[in-house]
């Protein structure tokens, strides 16, 4: 499995969990072991990240045999979470549980947002979620979430098996780090991309959050590798708005 | 509502060695066990008689029973065998069902494993329908109902269905995916005699076609229309149109796209529904301040049949006490799409004292939960779910709640319970309170976690579980268990035929405990347990009577699961892998493995490997 950030597998949970795909925003929340995060205005924490349903196994079987190690000792004590006391206290959902079906969570998920909002926004902005890979087209509510962190928790709890690329602390993928973007390209990752008014498809996390709305027509996950042929159009207008 | 199946399936006869009974049979068939007495018609009056009095047996576990006596039993029971139940589709083959069972009226069949449903599964994994669909509209040309659990169906399927059965009349598809509005337009098009069409729980992709109008015009004879979990919106008008035409409707569940606008002018053409999924049950946005709101509460009061009441998608709890009317009669009422308080379910509650199934979120609390038991003496089946789904998220319901239900409750037979805390003694005074459990699920939501009150694991509340309630079939573990928990179980759970296990046990032991303490055992569910190779092979002599075993992030490894595909050559072992992973050769992730007539299937994916 394509690992970005860190090849040791010793490292603490927080380490794993956070490394997968990452063009930049090394938090202060990791470890010891990262790239060195040249841009400056792409330090922050990965908040968002700790909520978001991780990859499959990895993460899952390091937990069930970190824990059945504690076990076996005859410790009764729950065993050693991920946490660190030093670092934020929410911890990552390990893959399907508590058991809860993918369709009541997503109900959830989406309820909670209505109920958020007191009123209603004017219009709906509605567009189409598509994943490579995956059988079904969702459809999702732009005008429900407030920034790119957000509709990426919406995203991973309804397509659960995928990651997505940090943000950093602007919400934004840094686009003027080339090799950070390569990658994350190059990861096995996936990637959003969108289709903007023009037709054409981007990087979903080129441009403030409210003008994605504004010009976002469809969204599309797919995998890092292939996303690679979007990165040059994407930087190219990114430099030419800047 | 959906519930699994709690029959048992007995293993399919091929398996079983012809009984010494059978033997001893007439080479004729005549079934008399004397060889040398000849009758004058041995086979033809027998077989009358076995056929007409085998009409009467409908149930499937004295249908198997009488299958196995001798030969001409068990091709009369064959002849007259009009629902067929697979528990397990790769248990057998379309081939072989439809050559064995001529005269197949109805169809269920499940496919996938439960833990599927919490995306431990990676996606195109199997439990195709397409095989079956094509074999049945061969082979059974009058096939009138089919019921789909947990498989994958195309809009192909849907078509093939529709297209080539001509009396069809029923579709149950209760968690499926793999089609789309389109199949859906195909099919109700093309299904003259449609009674019955309930989606349940199931992926619908948006194809943007417009089904509801797809019904045929005129008056139908739809008797229940179910599409609660389509998540597009529909054609009002048609939908409207269909519900006038259709006199014998008596179960509508409408989607969230409904509003309850929309609803109204629903209810109040079909007043004899005894089923009603509300839908949005929120004014859709259209709605000026000034318009003047319908008499929601009158057409409730029209619904003397209503019996059954879901939906509240997007509540709006104004709008709650237009149910009242209805309250007192229903038996079934299923708020957990419905985020309200104790204060707001109060007034709802008290009134329903004949309720016999209630689900509902955990946002009404431990308060809301002794409201419940203050007046639903009847309930027999109670469900709660949590709002906020996460391991480490506030915890509104608690053992507080559950004693409660426990003493006011006394006649409860299925609870699912999920919690973020729980008491060893509230769940022992639930097992002394409630003797005619048959299904305990209790989900404490933070893994490993130990009675808050003592420090101790949960042992003890599960061992009195398998205890005290001696009807117990089905069992799901949760908080921190030691192996201790799985001794009770083995030595009390003589009835369990479904165990579900997640981040439980210390060491090989626990799995052997139940292996070999629970006869019964039919589905036995795993996750992330510290059991190897050594507790798999004590299941040996009984896995042909399972209709399957899942284990995943066990402490399972290659050798030792061939090891049993190798002693077992009438099981599947499947070893999967997600599907990015590259082989790891030293550990199973997942293990999936199920008796089967017809040895490794033809169509598996590249993540998964057949020992």
């Amino acid at each position: 499995m394509a690992n970005v950030l860190g090849n040791e597998h010793d490292l603490n949970f927080k380490e794993t969990e956070l490394c997968l795909g990452l063009p930049g925003g090394v938090g202060g929340g990791c470890g010891g072991g990262n790239e060195v995060d040249s841009s400056p205005k792409t330090t922050g924490k990965r908040g968002f990240s700790e909520t978001v349903d991780l990859k499959l196994n990895l993460q899952a079987k390091e937990t069930g045999m970190d824990l059945n190690k504690n076990l076996g000792n005859g410790s009764k004590e729950k065993p050693v979470s991920a946490k660190d006391p030093a670092k934020p206290p929410a911890k990552a959902q390990v893959v399907g549980w508590p058991p809860v079906r993918s369709y009541r969570k997503n109900v959830m998920a989406s309820n909670k947002s209505i109920g958020e909002e007191s009123e209603k926004a004017s219009s709906a902005a509605f567009v189409k979620v598509s994943m490579d890979g995956a059988p079904y087209l969702r459809k999702v509510d732009l005008k429900m979430y407030k920034s790119y962190q957000e509709l990426s928790d919406a995203l991973a709890m309804m397509f659960s098996s995928f990651t997505m690329g940090n943000y950093g602390s602007q919400g934004m993928i840094d686009f003027m780090n080339e090799s950070k973007l390569m990658d994350l390209l190059n990861s096995s990752d996936y990637v959003p991309s969108y289709e903007d008014k023009d037709g054409d498809w981007m990087l979903v996390g080129d441009v403030p959050w409210q003008m994605f709305v504004d010009s976002c027509k469809r969204l599309r996950i797919m995998k890092g590798s292939e996303a690679i042929g979007l990165a040059p159009r994407a930087m190219e207008k990114c430099k030419s708005r800047a | 509502m959906s519930e699994d199946d709690e029959r048992q399936q007995s293993p399919p006869s091929d398996l079983e060695f012809v009984s010494n009974k059978a033997r001893n049979c007439n080479a004729t068939g005549s079934g008399s066990g004397h060889p040398e007495f000849q009758s004058a018609y041995p086979d033809q009056v027998l077989e009358n008689v076995l056929e007409n009095v085998l009409h009467f047996l409908t149930s499937k576990r004295d249908r198997n029973a009488a299958s196995l006596v001798c030969k001409s039993w068990y091709r009369v029971e064959a002849l007259t065998r009009s629902e067929l139940f697979i528990g397990n589709c790769y248990a057998v083959s379309p081939a072989r069902a439809t050559a064995r069972f001529t005269r197949v009226r109805a169809l269920q069949l499940k496919g996938k494993p439960r833990f599927a449903d919490f995306n431990l599964m990676p996606p195109d994994w199997g439990a195709h329908f397409n095989p079956w669909a094509l074999a049945m509209a061969k082979a059974y040309p009058w096939l009138e109902k089919v019921h789909l659990k947990r498989m994958t169906v195309t809009d192909d399927d849907l078509a093939t269905l529709a297209e080539l059965l001509l009396g069809f009349k029923e579709l149950v598809l209760v968690c499926c995916d793999g089609f789309g509005t389109s199949g859906l337009a195909i099919f109700v098009n093309k299904c003259r005699q449609l009674k019955v069409l309930d989606l349940i729980e199931s992926e619908v992709s948006d194809d943007e076609t417009d089904w509801i109008s797809c019904f045929p015009e005129g008056e139908s004879q739809l008797e229940s229309l179910i599409f609660d979990c389509v998540e597009c919106h529909i054609n009002f008008e048609a939908l409207e149109r269909l519900v006038a035409n259709s006199p014998s409707l008596k179960k509508l569940r409408l989607n969230r796209y409904v509003s309850i606008g929309q609803l109204y002018r629903l209810m109040i053409r079909a007043p004899q529904l005894t089923h009603l999924g509300t839908g949005s049950f929120s004014p859709s946005e259209i709605a000026g301040q000034g318009d003047q709101e319908p008499d929601y509460v009158n057409a409730f009061a029209a619904c003397k049949s209503l019996v059954c009441l879901s939906g509240f998608r997007e509540i709006i709890p104004d709008y709650l006490p237009a149910i009242y009317p209805v309250c007192a009669n229903l038996t079934s009422l299923n708020f957990s799409y419905a985020n309200i308080t104790a204060e707001q379910l109060k007034p709802i509650i008290s009134k329903c004292h004949k309720l016999q199934v209630f689900w509902v979120l955990d946002s009404i609390c431990d308060e809301g939960l002794q409201a419940v038991a203050a007046t639903c003496k009847e309930l027999r089946e109670l469900r709660v779910f949590p709002v906020d789904p996460r391991e480490d998220g506030d915890g509104p319901v608690s053992e507080v709640g559950l004693q409660a239900i426990s003493e006011g409750c006394r006649k409860l037979q299925s609870i699912l319970y999920f919690c973020q805390r729980m008491t060893n003694a509230a769940v022992i005074a639930m097992s002394k309170n409630c003797p005619d459990l048959v299904v305990f699920r209790l989900c404490i939501m933070g893994r490993h976690r130990a009675d808050p009150v003592t420090g101790e694991p949960m042992d003890d509340g599960f061992g009195a579980i398998v205890m005290n309630c001696k009807k117990l079939t089905r069992l799901a573990v949760s908080g921190l268990l030691t192996d201790k928990a799985f001794d009770y179980i083995g030595q009390h759970g003589k009835l369990v035929r479904t165990l579900s296990v997640a981040f439980a046990g210390d060491s090989d032991m626990g799995l052997k405990y139940v292996l070999e303490g629970c006869p019964q055992l039919q589905k036995l569910e795993i996750r992330d347990s510290p059991f190897g190779d050594a507790a798999l092979r004590s299941g040996l002599h009984h896995y042909y009577n399972m209709r399957f075993l899942w284990m995943s992030s066990c402490r399972l490894t290659p050798n030792g699961c061939q090891e049993i595909a190798r002693a077992m050559p009438r099981l599947v072992v499947e070893v999967i892998r997600s599907a990015d992973e590259e082989e790891m050769d030293d550990a199973v992730e997942i293990l999936y493995m199920y008796r089967s007539l017809e040895g490794p299937r033809t169509d598996l994916p590249k993540f998964v490997t057949i020992l």
